[in-house]
């Protein structure tokens, strides 16, 4: 196997947390809820997608484990924000916090423990393809599920009624409301999924990324998400970009270590951090005309009956 | 069954003096269930973790050590929260606050320098956190960079910086390859209040801050456009405050805090520049300030009781084999709490069993 075959294949694992948890928190912020949250419900979902997978030995339960326990969490978010109308920036830094004790309770007796990995795709003949083949035809279900999902929320945002729906409650709830949509229902909604796709991204992480969980694992790609979102401009094409883009620092980063390249390594690993920041500064650089962000993003809605 | 919010007529001020005490008792609810799942006793467990804490005077100089951070950052928290601007990083500028004092403790390693060396530390930690807050502050003012981001991203940043120069450059030759500098001097250590305790000079620099705090918001115009900026910023932008200075402003300020807290820390309690030199001191005291009701005083009695949390936890661990982690989880269900209640001041909540009537009308 070729190196640069060896470093897209590891680029596409690495991408693909970030892809997932990221396309969740768009369709939440699309609805106009800022959920800060992402790390906690994914380091959540990484204890518990870990735990399902160990105690059951499959992979799908251990996936769908992390699934709930996202949604479970976002949903501890939703009842703050949407039903008592708490500050949204606040609540996510407490279910981050919450998320990282939690996951460490949760995750304590695994420690050390070991799964089989999620299994890579294989076609005879097409994954045998030199070079592509791999790349194309040999991956975990989860590059593959990532993938669809962004297409799924592409599809559903731009070309169906409930898809505009949702957009509407994220750009001007007040008219929302009056049009009789019921705004509070569809963010709840919008925040489960984004809880769902968060503890996914999580439960990626020990399922098929390494077999194994250890505290803290996510290292902060749940905060790289939420950067990847205003990278995107909210666009779920671009998450794609942005996502293979980070993936990319972060593994050349290493192979750079590897390579014994005469800078110490913990400034390489500062690379994916400092290239959020570079990227954020960017972007938002380039965007000063007119903001793309959903206009009501972040902020709280009281319906008077 | 439906929830309901409707709005008070005018905040009501008994509930934002008991908010936080009803946080507080539905924590200590929460957390007794949480006990009892993990298989302790609870009423056990909830006095190794707050009463014992109290009852010897070792603990009680701890946990006025632990709150020395805490306050000192909660305080520079609140000002930018209270203008509305969104600094996460406290944690990264303690740790380069940390870094920057340091490097004069270092440098005069073994020489005579006099006693001008932890002044000079002291400021230097606070210029070097300052500095490291402004960056998110000037990415967002110039940019518009959402500095919630930035600032986290840069604890990522400072954590490996410190990490390098523990092992690298800064490392104790004779430290048997430990990551960590030399012990500071003498002259570069933060001295004791008492001959042989715990409690250092810093526990009353963190009460000047609370104090200068106090006048700052309650005394000073700076502090009358702080606030209403955050409050009112449509009014700001009309009474001409510009909100970009005051970002720049309490960012500044906050980290000035953040890092001047940071060098007290490694020249006091530990003595040395290590990893993990902080517990999340700067994420704590997010929760510190918003238990405090970004109000000085309330800060500081707020850092007194998370402060507490630190040392209980430690015991509960030692004396009931509780897992630190349960700290972190009272910790968030705690600001989650705190949050809920303060939406009481603002609202009633009400219960609907019945179906709710058709909506109408813009809100």
């Amino acid at each position: 196997m070729g190196l640069i075959e060896a470093i897209i294949l590891a680029v596409l694992a690495a991408s693909t947390p970030l892809l997932l948890a990221a396309t969740g928190e768009l369709v939440t912020e699309r609805s106009g809820v800022l959920n800060l949250g992402v790390e906690g419900m994914m380091i959540v979902g990484a204890a518990c997608g870990f735990g399902g997978a160990w105690l059951s030995g499959s992979i799908i339960v251990g996936a769908l484990c992390g699934i709930v326990a996202g949604v479970l969490m976002s949903l501890i978010f939703a009842l703050m924000t949407l039903g008592l109308a708490v500050n949204q920036v606040a609540a996510g830094l407490a279910l981050t916090i919450l998320g990282v004790g939690l996951s460490g309770l949760i995750g304590a007796r695994f420690v050390g423990e070991r799964i089989t990995p999620a299994p890579k795709l294989r076609i005879p003949g097409l994954t045998d393809i030199p070079l592509i083949g791999r790349i194309f035809f040999g991956e975990d279900a989860f590059v593959y599920l990532s993938l669809a999902l962004v297409g799924g929320v592409w599809f559903f945002l731009y070309k169906t009624r409930p898809g505009l729906i949702l957009r509407a409650a994220g750009d001007n709830h007040a008219s929302a409301h009056a049009l009789g949509y019921p705004v509070l229902k569809i963010r709840m909604l919008s925040v489960m999924f984004g809880g769902a796709c968060a503890g996914l991204a999580g439960a990626y992480l020990p399922l098929a990324y390494t077999p194994f969980f250890i505290p803290g694992m996510t290292a902060g790609r749940g905060w790289i998400a939420l950067a990847l979102v205003v990278f995107a401009s909210w666009l779920p094409g671009r998450l794609i970009i942005g996502a293979y883009l980070f993936g990319a620092v972060t593994i050349l980063q290493l192979h750079a270590q590897g390579w014994g390249i005469g800078i110490p390594s913990q400034f390489m690993s500062a690379l994916p951090y400092l290239a959020t920041v570079i990227v954020l500064v960017l972007i938002s650089r380039a965007r000063t005309g007119g903001s793309t962000a959903p206009a009501a993003l972040g902020t709280v809605f009281v319906p008077d009956r | 069954m439906q929830l309901v919010l409707e709005k008070r007529a005018e905040r009501s001020n008994t509930i934002a003096l008991i908010s936080p005490l009803i946080a507080i008792g539905l924590t200590l609810v929460t957390m007794s269930i949480l006990f009892a799942i993990l298989g302790k006793n609870p009423i056990s467990a909830l006095g190794v973790y707050f009463i014992d804490p109290l009852t010897d005077s070792y603990s009680l100089q701890e946990i006025a050590v632990k709150a020395t951070p805490l306050v000192m950052i909660a305080i520079g928290l609140s000002l930018c929260y209270l203008a509305n601007a969104w600094n996460i990083g406290a944690e990264g500028q303690f740790l380069i606050g940390a870094v920057a004092g340091s490097w004069l403790a270092v440098k005069t390693q073994g020489t005579d320098a006099g006693p001008w060396v932890l002044p000079a530390m002291l400021l230097l930690g606070a210029i070097g956190g300052a500095l490291y807050a402004l960056i998110p502050a000037i990415c967002k003012v110039r940019f518009g960079a959402s500095e919630i981001l930035t600032s986290l991203m840069l604890v990522y940043v400072a954590d490996l910086f410190l990490d390098y120069l523990v092992r690298g450059p800064w490392r104790d030759p004779k430290g048997f390859n430990f990551p960590t500098t030399a012990e500071f001097d003498p002259v570069a250590t933060v001295p004791v209040l008492i001959e042989g305790g715990r409690l250092h000079l810093g526990g009353i620099i963190a009460l000047v801050a609370v104090a200068a705090g106090a006048v700052l918001l309650s005394r000073t115009i700076k502090g009358f456009e702080i606030r209403v900026v955050g409050a009112a910023p449509r009014a700001a932008r009309f009474g001409g405050f510009n909100s970009n200075q005051l970002i720049l402003l309490t960012f500044a300020i906050s980290g000035a805090l953040a890092g001047m807290a940071g060098i007290i820390e490694v020249a006091g309690p530990v003595g040395h520049l290590q990893p993990g030199i902080s517990p999340g001191y700067g994420f704590t005291a997010i929760i510190v300030a918003f238990l405090g009701r970004l109000n000085p005083v309330g800060i500081l009695i707020a850092g007194l009781f998370l402060a507490l949390t630190f040392i209980g936890g430690e015991q509960a661990q030692i004396a009931m084999k509780i897992p630190l982690d349960v700290t972190k989880v009272f910790q968030g269900i705690l600001l989650f709490f705190v949050l809920a209640c303060d939406s009481l001041i603002l609202y009633r909540f009400k219960l609907i069993f019945a179906s709710p009537k058709v909506s109408r009308g813009a809100h």
